[in-house]
């Protein structure tokens, strides 16, 4: 049985269909990449699936729960994470005090003295740790995009949402952030990622779904994503 | 683990509470004036912390203050003839929280300004129907409060700024004060982290309702009459709000100092210029958020910063917001 597994979902913005009948389901351990041109819909299935926003029809079962109906913070304490596409930090606070919001709150009834081992371990895990104690506004663009990381982490979750977390990056920030996926992965935490750099997604992804006008258009591994003639056509032909 | 002495964030509270305690004795040689002015400048000061302990954290900037107040000046209204003024000040409290409450799960889903005129508009909706109970039902305008003499009106309110205080300081060190904070800074990511945003903007408010309700009851007592007019005023939505950008709303301080000043402020123009005080007024305030973004303690931390900066350059970041 699937981890996660969404039937049908649907959400219209006015008469827009930003996401009409999608099925999407991801496996335990597995990293699913999900592409498709902007505005195909991408983060409005985050926002559904998160609880974010609700889905006018289907839905959203996670580890035999259903999750369609619930509140952001009752799919956090589930056990789904995410980031957020432009980054969501409390830029008024410092990076270990991020990361510590994610872990108090991110599961009930997080002692102090486990939230602030949760908080050195994850800084550690993404390597945030010698800019503990800066302020959001003044850590590079990367570090702040691997933060929204590290609260999504410290709330453990068992499926992490990451929307866009390359966008911007330039190449060996790019190669590094790969590598934190991975790695986030082998600790066992299964990953959903938007992504727009072809390279990384091919690479690290063990399935693609791509996304187009709200609608699921393909599903499979890389490579055959890479050979799909509908995907080069709508997409991978725009690029 | 959250908290860490702090030498200069510590010392003020230490003032603080040793003020209290001086003002404790104020009744033994202040005139009746002098404990007049005190209990207004106590009521301002629960007024503006109670406000910035919701609405600095989470952004949401309330106007709805003068309909708690009010309902604390009512409860002393119905019921002062019978109660007692600590359960006056209970009622006030417990009605005002219920309002907030209420009004809080219906109107905290609204976003930025949309929140600030609903609970501007939450006065006057609790005025007027205030006023036609008064000329449809009980055919009387207004109503007698018992006055329980000048001391005790000063020692509750200087019971409810004790209270206040102890409230504002363990909510800020809270886990609730952060979950408050985390809203303020992008609601989105606290909702996704786990926090019951909802809920905690509800209660946040409520409780702030109901410090004001108490001193609303308060301060009836110390008037003969009220009225709706009186009682749900604008005045007391706008004063938190004017009390804490003249202070300086992040700071612990600022509030406090805001009050302080306000209330003496207000007492000397009202008696020297009684005509022209509202002008008079309008342009401090206008001035003060033209030249004090950060308020009087913001500047003073400006001031500090940069003697400090002249002596060493190892400036660090000392936050001055907690
Ligand atoms: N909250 C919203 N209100 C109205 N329209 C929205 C909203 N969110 C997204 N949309 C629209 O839905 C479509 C899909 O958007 P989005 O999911 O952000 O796409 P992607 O992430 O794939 O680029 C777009 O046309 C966008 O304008
Ligand atoms: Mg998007």
């Amino acid at each position: 049985m699937p981890m996660l597994e969404a039937t049908g979902i649907s959400k219209a913005f006015g008469g827009l269909a930003a996401v009409s009948k999608v099925d999407i389901s991801v496996n335990e351990g597995e990293i699913l990449g999900l592409i498709g041109p902007n505005g195909a819909g991408k983060t409005t299935l985050f926002n559904l699936i998160s609880g974010a926003i609700q889905m006018d029809s289907g839905t959203a079962v996670f580890e035999g729960k259903r999750i369609s109906g619930m509140k952001p913070y009752q799919i956090c304490r589930l056990g789904i994470g995410r980031s957020f596409q432009a980054a969501k930090n409390f830029d008024g606070m410092p990076v270990h005090q991020n990361v510590l919001m994610g872990a108090l709150f991110g599961k009930k009834g997080q002692s102090a003295a486990n939230a602030s081992k949760i908080v050195d371990e994850v800084l550690d895990f993404v390597n945030l740790n010698e800019l503990r104690d800066k302020m959001v506004h003044d850590i590079p663009l990367a570090s702040q995009k691997r933060l929204e990381v590290a609260r999504a982490l410290a709330t453990r979750p068992k499926l992490l949402l990451l929307d866009e977390m390359m966008a911007g990056l330039n190449p060996s920030e790019v190669g590094e952030a790969m590598e934190l996926v991975t790695k986030i992965r082998d600790s066992g935490i299964t990953i959903i990622m938007i992504e727009h750099v072809m390279k990384a997604i091919m690479k690290i992804c063990d399935r693609i779904v791509v996304l187009h006008h709200g609608a699921k258009i393909a599903e499979g591994a890389p490579q055959e994503i890479a050979a799909n003639k509908t995907v080069i056509e709508v997409y991978l032909g725009e690029c | 683990m959250i908290y860490k002495f702090n030498f200069r964030k510590d010392v003020q509270y230490i003032v603080v509470a040793a003020v209290v305690i001086f003002f404790a004795f104020v009744p033994l040689f202040g005139s009746t004036y002098t404990l007049t002015l005190s209990s207004t400048i106590m009521m301002y000061i629960v007024m503006s912390l109670s406000w910035s302990m919701f609405s600095g954290p989470t952004g949401y900037i309330s106007l709805a203050s003068g309909a708690f107040v009010g309902l604390g000046f009512y409860a002393s209204g119905f019921l002062s003839s019978s109660l007692p003024l600590p359960m006056l000040m209970l009622v006030g409290g417990l009605v005002s929280f219920a309002l907030a409450a209420i009004i809080g799960a219906v109107t905290l889903r609204l976003r930025g300004v949309y929140f600030t005129i609903f609970t501007f508009c939450l006065v006057e909706l609790v005025k007027a129907v205030m006023t036609w109970y008064e000329i449809m039902i009980v055919r009387k305008r207004g109503l007698n409060v018992r006055n329980f003499g000048t001391d005790t009106a000063f020692y509750a309110m200087l019971v409810m700024v004790a209270i206040t205080l102890i409230v504002v300081v363990v909510i800020k060190r809270s886990r609730f004060g952060m979950a408050l904070t985390g809203i303020g800074e992008s609601e989105d990511a606290a909702s996704h982290i786990g926090i019951h945003t909802t809920r905690t903007k509800v209660f946040g408010f409520a409780i702030s309702a109901f410090l004001m309700g108490t001193v609303g009851a308060v301060r009836a007592t110390m008037l003969h009459h009220i009225d709706p007019g009186s009682s749900f005023n604008m005045m007391f939505s706008f004063l938190p709000v004017l009390m804490c950008v003249f202070g300086g709303m992040k700071t612990f301080l600022g509030p406090i100092i805001g009050a302080a000043v306000f209330a003496i402020l207000q007492y000397n123009l009202i008696t020297e210029m009684p005509q022209i005080y509202m002008i008079i007024f309008g342009a401090i305030m206008i001035l003060a958020i033209l030249f004090m973004p950060t308020g009087i303690v913001g500047v003073y931390e400006r001031v500090i910063n940069r003697i400090k900066k002249g002596k060493s350059k190892k400036g660090g970041t000392d936050d001055a917001n907690a």
